[in-house]
């Protein structure tokens, strides 16, 4: 059997992607007027021994949705993967956006004690202890906690070490979630979130019930039970069957069959995750710009849209975040043109060249991808002999090993993406894309408050990228969830924003 | 020898075995590429990071004083800690093995008198209309494999008739038998063919054996010629079989578990494996090697039992 690892974020912070003209609320659904009251059953895919509940350890699509509706983060994505304030009514920088004031909401904790500036940086303190690892502690790390501090209750003053005005995507950075001061026991944990804890077995489920008090208005359902369902074909079978009113992560092919099924309506949410194959830039044969052009040239990416995706995902144009904020969206869509990656690759002088391309099941659709690419490569003079790895050990193997390989991720800001994988010492640079102008630019976007120098940089980074760069993003999937057609307010928004599996804006019809 | 010193030489052995398959396993997981830091970094390998999570595991110490700790617990029944949740390990076999058991049972429980009564039934008719059918049935079943047996199952009755839960997503398996109820079809299927197959030859062998005819000879009744002293000769073989299948059983289905969502030992094995949390596959080793020692031995015994022979015990 195989395991399905989408549910291992495809991610990597925080996620989020765009719909319908920025617009990431619009709830769609079939049903009627919103009607309080009743049990949502949701279907994961869960962990297993892997799962818990401490929202900083949230690894997994189930253990990122269980922590939204139990805890807050100071901000989270919106629809155009910006950041929106949460559990801080507004953030206010310093000049030289070294420091910055955040001003709480008056939220309190299951246990009806209040969400206090304290809490917050117990919090943050807790993720950036230096013997732990959570996975926000990167996003969080340009914190200078000794020298940040409580004003009052309700007002926390951030010290950065360095200007960074995109501070608010720190905030909503994954797993970045506000815990009550001293919480280490997470047996059953006490948030502030929509939804208050009932029971949890691990592999198994938890319940969750209504948070009366909760400072965005208390959600529709009484009750919501995340239950875990490692195979898609499970979850689907479960909620043909009636078990569940909600099965998430659904394959294109369950959803074209159940397209126009009275039994389960189909939810897709757009721009949901990156598909691409990544080129090293500082090794044969990709360190040849005209090779990596070649590539580009090679990628019939209507093709791979309707045969690896099923048709539920849109093409890419080699740059990450289609739609989101600062995304260079009038840089011309490449197309496939054979004759001229023929003419690059004799130029090249790589005819007859054999390119492995690494590949596994980590993520779904990368086998297919790999395969349906390396047959469109065909008669161009280069062979690309697709690799099948172990998937559990997959992206830290293709990070430092080979020259080309599957890549996927999830949503996160354009900003979060270009630190974690394109600045020379980032720490998870697949392509080895290594330029000083580049990171010079970065610097440039993230430090200045002025709005039109830091649009003109990104445009300039993603011109770069899109023209040498190692990234081949082909297209970008939809997230498909399927719910029972009673089932209504379910956002199209993508996977790990704000309104992914946000389950207090749900009713039951 | 008798019975219970032949035993306590078993169970002796039995431990020495156990432990072997422990040392075993854990090398083999180590030797797997990766380790739980890799696995759980997952799409987010920034080397720094996966340092920091190997540290507060502490998989930095050498894989042989890890191994010697781990070890060193044992004697306690203290299985370790799961390196990715940091909760017991005895709490996820506790947990998997609960459903595992009541499956396990519930088969054995079926299987048994039903593989028997069909294996009697066509061995006292053999040749006839009805042995046919039922060797046909059987040879049949027995050609479909565990996962394709599911998915019809499940699209047929869990789907399109709706008659029977699909799944036994997030279901207490004892409070609702009804979601058993198909996974227990599957892993009946199979184990019945092949045990009643043998019942059924050991039988047929028995009514003509000289035994048999001697005990006719001396008037008694042809009912208790059968069941008293045909019969349990019979069986001596296909308990071999059903130590196997119990075996098979007690060791999660790992194809029918994840078809059917029940959260056993077959997905605790595989969930740790991928994540590469070696306590909890070394925890779990333990209970697939003592469960495998034990039902042999009982095996052993109970054929022992049925048709006492020195060749048993040699």
């Amino acid at each position: 059997m195989s395991l399905n690892r989408r549910g291992f974020l495809g991610l990597t912070s925080g996620l989020a992607v765009v719909t319908l003209a920025g617009c990431g609320t619009s709830a769609t659904s079939a049903s009627s007027a919103p009607r309080a009251g009743g049990r949502l059953r949701a279907a994961f895919a869960g962990g297993g021994a892997k799962e818990v509940l401490d929202p900083h350890l949230a690894n997994l699509f189930v253990e990122a949705a269980r922590s939204k509706a139990m805890f807050d983060k100071l901000a989270d994505l919106g629809g155009d993967v910006a950041p929106q304030p949460r559990l801080a009514e507004k953030w206010e920088p310093s000049t030289d956006l070294t420091r910055w004031r955040i001003t709480l909401r008056k939220a309190v904790f299951h246990d009806g004690r209040p969400v206090r500036a304290q809490d917050v940086l117990a919090s943050y303190a807790r993720i950036l202890d230096p013997n732990r690892a959570f996975r926000a502690k990167s996003s969080l790390a340009l914190i200078d906690l000794p020298n940040s501090r409580a004003v009052d209750d309700r007002t926390v003053e951030f010290a950065l070490k360095r200007p960074f005005v995109e501070f608010p995507n720190a905030l909503a950075a994954f797993g970045a979630y506000i815990v009550p001061e001293g919480a280490e026991d997470f047996t059953k944990p006490v948030g502030s979130g929509a939804f208050s804890f009932v029971s949890f077995e691990p592999g198994r489920s938890v319940l969750l019930q209504r948070n009366p008090e909760y400072w965005e208005g208390a959600p529709l359902l009484e009750e919501l039970e995340f239950v875990i369902a490692n195979e898609e074909s499970a979850r689907t079978n479960a909620l043909l069957g009636g078990q569940v009113e909600y099965a998430h992560d659904l394959t294109p092919t369950t959803a074209r069959s159940h397209a126009s099924s009275d039994r389960m309506t189909i939810h897709r949410a757009p721009n949901s995750a990156v598909q691409a194959f990544a080129m090293k830039l500082d090794r044969a044969p990709f360190d040849n710009r005209d090779l990596r052009e070649a590539l580009f040239l090679l990628a019939d990416r209507p093709q791979l849209v309707e045969s690896v995706l099923a048709g539920s995902g849109q093409v890419g144009n080699d740059l990450f975040g289609k739609g989101y904020q600062h995304y260079a969206g009038d840089l011309p869509q490449r197309e496939r043109d054979v004759d001229k990656a023929k003419f690059l690759i004799r130029k090249a002088g790589a005819e007859g060249l054999v390119v492995k391309l690494d590949t596994s099941t980590a993520a779904a659709g990368m086998v297919e991808a790999a395969t349906v690419f390396a047959d469109q490569a065909k008669g161009s003079g280069l062979t690309i002999e697709v690799v099948q790895g172990n998937k559990d050990t997959y992206w830290a193997d293709t990070l430092k090993n080979g020259s080309l390989s599957s890549f996927r991720s999830g949503a996160m800001p354009i900003e979060t993406h270009i630190a974690q994988r394109l600045l020379s010492g980032a720490g998870t640079n697949v392509t080895k894309w290594a330029r000083p102008e580049f990171d010079a630019l970065y610097e440039k976007a993230v430090s200045t408050s002025d709005q039109s120098a830091r649009t003109q940089a990104y445009q300039e980074m993603q011109r770069l990228l899109h023209t040498d760069g190692g990234y081949l993003m082909w297209g970008f999937a939809d997230w498909i969830v399927g719910a029972k057609p009673n089932v209504g307010g379910i956002s199209t928004a993508p996977a790990n924003t704000l309104d992914w599996a946000r389950f207090d804006k749900v009713w039951v019809g | 020898m008798n019975l219970a010193s032949y035993a306590a030489r078993r169970a002796a052995l039995g431990l020495v075995q156990v432990l072997a398959v422990v040392t075993l396993v854990f090398f083999l997981v180590e030797a797997l590429p990766g380790d739980a830091a890799v696995a759980l970094a997952g799409d987010n390998p920034d080397p720094a990071r996966i340092a920091q999570i190997r540290a507060a595991m502490r998989l930095d110490l050498p894989a042989a004083e890890r191994f010697a700790q781990w070890l060193a617990g044992l004697p306690r029944l203290d299985f370790g800690e799961s390196l990715v949740s940091g909760r017991p390990v005895a709490q996820f076999l506790f947990a998997g093995i609960g459903p595992t058991v009541v499956l396990a049972v519930l088969t054995l429980v079926l299987l048994l008198p039903i593989s028997v009564l069909v294996g009697v039934l066509a061995a006292l008719r053999e040749g006839s209309l009805l042995d046919r059918a039922l060797t046909s049935v059987s040879v049949a079943l027995h050609s479909i494999p565990e996962f394709a047996l599911a998915v019809v199952l499940i699209a047929v009755f869990g789907v399109q008739l709706a008659w029977l839960p699909p799944t036994a997503v997030g279901a207490d398996v004892l409070a609702e038998p009804a979601v058993l109820v198909l996974p227990l079809v599957v892993l009946l299927a199979r184990p019945i063919c092949s045990i009643s197959r043998l019942v059924r030859a050991g039988m047929v062998d028995a009514l003509e054996s000289d035994y048999v005819r001697h005990a006719r000879r001396l008037g008694i009744g042809e009912t208790r010629v059968r069941f008293a002293h045909a019969l349990p000769n019979a069986l001596a073989p296909a308990v071999q079989q059903v130590a196997r299948t119990t075996d098979w059983l007690l060791g999660g289905v790992i194809v029918v578990e994840a078809v059917f969502v029940i959260p056993g030992l077959g997905t605790v094995l595989v969930d740790s494996v991928a994540a590469r949390d070696l306590p909890v596959v070394q925890g779990l080793a333990v209970v697939f090697a003592v469960t495998t020692v034990a039902v042999n031995l009982l095996a052993d015994l109970v054929a022992f039992r049925l048709a006492p022979r020195a060749e048993v015990i040699a």
